[in-house]
């Protein structure tokens, strides 16, 4: 017989795989499914369980925890509806690539298709929005299940993993043995891109004329933001970020350009329509950044595309150079090039080859299409932004929930640094600004963390207050309050003949005793004279270690501009002065 | 444009679905699809006839490849290729119908497998097209039933779709 350690639960299995994954945060809420593996829980402290009020909560704070940190994000939930209630966290990460482990607990194995008391089927319910997931059937496959949980979720394009765990198995008894890697014959994620299309590219990007680099979530997930700005700058290009990349260039940068898109600014989308070499790098193309992409093709340019899944390329836009590749890997083997074999050909260029063309960015800049009308008499949802980047002095990691404030905080706050921002790009789930802000927090217990909502996200998850108070965590909310859906209403303004259909939240509650009644701060503004004085204070030292509930009222009829109208080319863009 | 799409997959509970959902989700099309187990026990071998342009052909590839579970992926029309689906028909046979239904299933060479008072059971095996080539030249009220394996496909000579 083998010389081996007694056997243990499949609990403690469980457990020591997060241990040996150096877990530090499982967000989760108990439930039946899952006492085993609760009751291990109690019996150890290497991980920090987050008890939060609600299981989509637990997947959201998790989520945020991975995007702050770069680190798989954990969730635990019990079967059935704790199951279902994870559900939209699951699919937000998965639109937005986030590397998590969920584990559900699951009705005893013999009972499974039984409809037994809180059973769902976890696999099926969330196959189309997960990278992977597993019923664990075996005991003897727990421990390699997770170890594949884990590397399944983190490498190439990063996703959810889904664990599911009928209850039998956490009580049953195996070895454990931790494998210390994992081999998958169907799964072999591509890092290094291809030198020859590497080349090719370069060589594209010397020529050009006009070129343009735009960049996604993808720079940030990978990592890749030291090795973009240094190309960018490199080269001198011109880079535009989507809503997931902002951070992954430096927005006070003179190079940026801000973010494009439904609601980019001029400059940005003028210049994705009209260069002639357009790098895209961790992107996808998705409808809300490219407008009508019949618009889009009117012009001719050519389409370097750099990005880890395959499949994310000539998806919708068919690319002229694809490179599939690790984009910190491709990013940096082109920098390398730059200072290699390319350099006669980059001095070549030196000079003023790109002056025309940052004469025309420049003239676009011109427009000032972030402009807005100031008011001392309504508060203006723009300026609380512009004050909150002013008062953290741009070093605040920003959640937020989804909708106009969402794209205020895009525009607004200037992100020199990646993983500071953290909202649902894919989804647009409302409700997230809270559980991220949490999560965030969590990451990073002395950072200046804010999030900034409406009063109609807020309350999709604001039982979350709860969870804040028990565990200490001094989330400054900027609840910018129009008493309105405000991107509904603004479509409902612009496209539905100013019919506000149910977009009006009525009955709103006194969101200062609400904090207060969790045990938190809160502060009214009304004025903006008051705007700055409040948000000083919110970030003061006496009040650090406190959560604060800032409900400023804002200007009910204020819109998002840019807006390019849904159906219409990047070009055709909506200003606020052309009202 | 037709496609025949063969894949190798990890012979797991819940692959099928994976697949079967895959299209479903990005509205692909699907013709035909059929799945048993090869000589490796955990593997499983799969063809889908599909259609589309080349552009959502590509993302199909692609969108397989990104499966955990499916190991490889051949689009059999890259190359040359075998095709052969299986049908069995239930047809009339009474009266002169009984030599006249023998003699078509002669010229299409299929087999006739049962015999009962008033009809027979053709088998067939060839290409999609051949089969209906032959429920064409039938008369429609003849048909009693059929039923179709959808397509199998391998490549010819050298191309090998293999671990």
């Amino acid at each position: 017989m083998e010389d081996r350690t007694p056997p243990i639960t499949g609990a403690e299995i469980l457990i020591r795989c997060l241990h040996e994954e150096n877990v530090k945060f499982v967000f989760g809420y108990p439930g039946g499914a899952v006492l085993n593996i609760y009751d291990e829980i109690f019996k150890q402290d290497k991980f920090k369980h987050v008890l939060v009020r609600h299981e989509q909560a637990a997947v959201h704070a998790a989520d945020a925890f991975s995007r702050a940190t770069g680190a798989v994000g954990v969730a635990l939930v019990t079967s059935g509806p704790g199951a279902t209630n994870a559900v939209t966290g699951i699919a937000t990460a998965y639109m937005d690539s986030i590397p998590m482990v969920i584990i559900s607990g699951q009705v005893p194995s013999p009972v499974i298709g039984m409809d037994a008391f809180q059973e769902v089927d976890m696999v099926g319910i969330t196959r189309p929005c997960v990278k992977h997931n597993f019923l664990v059937k075996d005991i003897k496959e727990l421990a390699a299940t997770m170890k594949k949980a884990f590397y399944i979720a983190a490498t190439g394009r990063p996703g959810p993993v889904v664990v599911d765990v009928p209850k039998d198995i956490t009580a049953q008894l195996a070895h454990f043995d931790y494998p210390k890697s994992v081999e998958l014959r169907s799964y072999s994620p591509v890092v290094k891109g291809h030198s020859g299309q590497i080349k090719k590219a370069l060589k594209l990007m010397l020529e050009a004329k006009r070129p343009m680099m735009y960049t996604g979530g993808g720079i940030v997930l990978g990592d890749a933001a030291e090795a973009l700005t240094k190309l960018a700058r490199t080269l001198g290009f011109p880079v535009t970020n989507t809503l997931m990349g902002l951070g992954g260039y430096p927005a006070t940068d003179k190079q940026f350009v801000g973010m494009l898109g439904m609601h980019g600014t001029y400059e940005a989308n003028m210049s994705m329509q009209d260069c002639d070499v357009l790098v895209a790098v961790g992107a996808r193309f998705d409808d809300r950044v490219i407008g009508n992409p019949g618009h889009f093709f009117s012009k001719d340019r050519t389409i370097i595309h750099i990005d880890v899944d395959p499949s994310s390329i000539s998806k919708r836009v068919k690319v002229d150079v694809p490179i599939v590749g690790h984009v910190q890997s491709v990013l940096t083997e082109m920098n390398e090039l730059l200072d290699g074999e390319f350099k006669p050909a980059l001095q070549a260029r030196q000079g003023a080859p790109l002056h025309a063309w940052w004469k025309q960015i420049d003239d676009w800049r011109g427009r000032k299409c972030l402009n807005y009308a100031k008011s001392d008499m309504v508060i203006k949802p723009q300026s609380v932004v512009e004050k909150l980047w002013e008062v953290t002095k741009g070093d605040a990691f920003i959640t937020s929930d989804v909708g106009q404030h969402q794209m205020w905080a895009a525009q607004y706050y200037k992100f020199d640094k990646p993983r500071r921002w953290i909202n649902s790009g894919g989804l647009g789930t409302m409700g997230v600004g809270l559980p991220y802000a949490m999560g965030a927090q969590l990451a990073h217990p002395d950072a200046q963390v804010a999030c900034i909502t409406g009063e109609a996200s807020i309350q999709m998850c604001i039982q979350e207050l709860s969870t804040c108070k028990q565990f200490h965590l001094p989330v400054k909310v900027v609840n910018l309050n129009n008493r309105y859906m405000g991107m509904v209403r603004q479509w409902q303004e612009f496209f539905y003949g100013n019919r506000y259909s149910e977009s009006y939240m009525d009955a709103l509650p006194d969101f200062v005793k609400l904090a207060e009644a969790y045990g938190h701060v809160g502060f009214k503004i009304e004025k903006p004279s008051d705007v700055e004085a409040v948000l000083k204070e919110a970030f003061s030292p006496a009040l650090k270690e406190r959560m604060v509930f800032m409900d400023f009222l804002t200007d009910q009829s204020e819109n998002v501009f840019p807006m390019v109208p849904n159906g219409k080319g990047l070009s055709e863009m909506i200003l606020a002065e052309d009202l | 444009m037709k496609h025949i799409i063969s894949l190798l997959m990890e012979n797991e509970a819940g692959a099928l679905s994976r697949v079967a959902g895959l299209f479903s989700a990005r509205a692909y099309n699907i013709e035909s699809l059929t799945v048993a187990p090869t000589e490796d026990a955990t593997l499983s071998r799969m063809t889908i006839v599909t259609s589309g342009s080349d552009d959502v052909i590509e993302q199909i590839i692609k969108q397989l490849n990104k499966l955990v579970d499916v190991v490889k992926v051949l689009d059999l029309n890259d190359g040359r290729y075998i095709e052969r689906e299986l049908m069995l028909v239930k047809v009339k046979a009474t009266g002169a119908l009984r030599d006249e239904m023998k003699r078509l299933c002669d010229i299409f060479r299929g087999r006739i497998i049962d015999v009962a008072d008033s009809s027979y059971t053709i088998e067939l095996t060839g290409t999609g097209s051949k089969l209906d080539a032959f429920l064409e030249t039938l008369d429609k009220t003849a048909i009693l039933e059929t039923v179709r394996t959808g397509a199998s496909g391998i490549g010819r000579g050298d191309r090998i779709l293999k671990v």
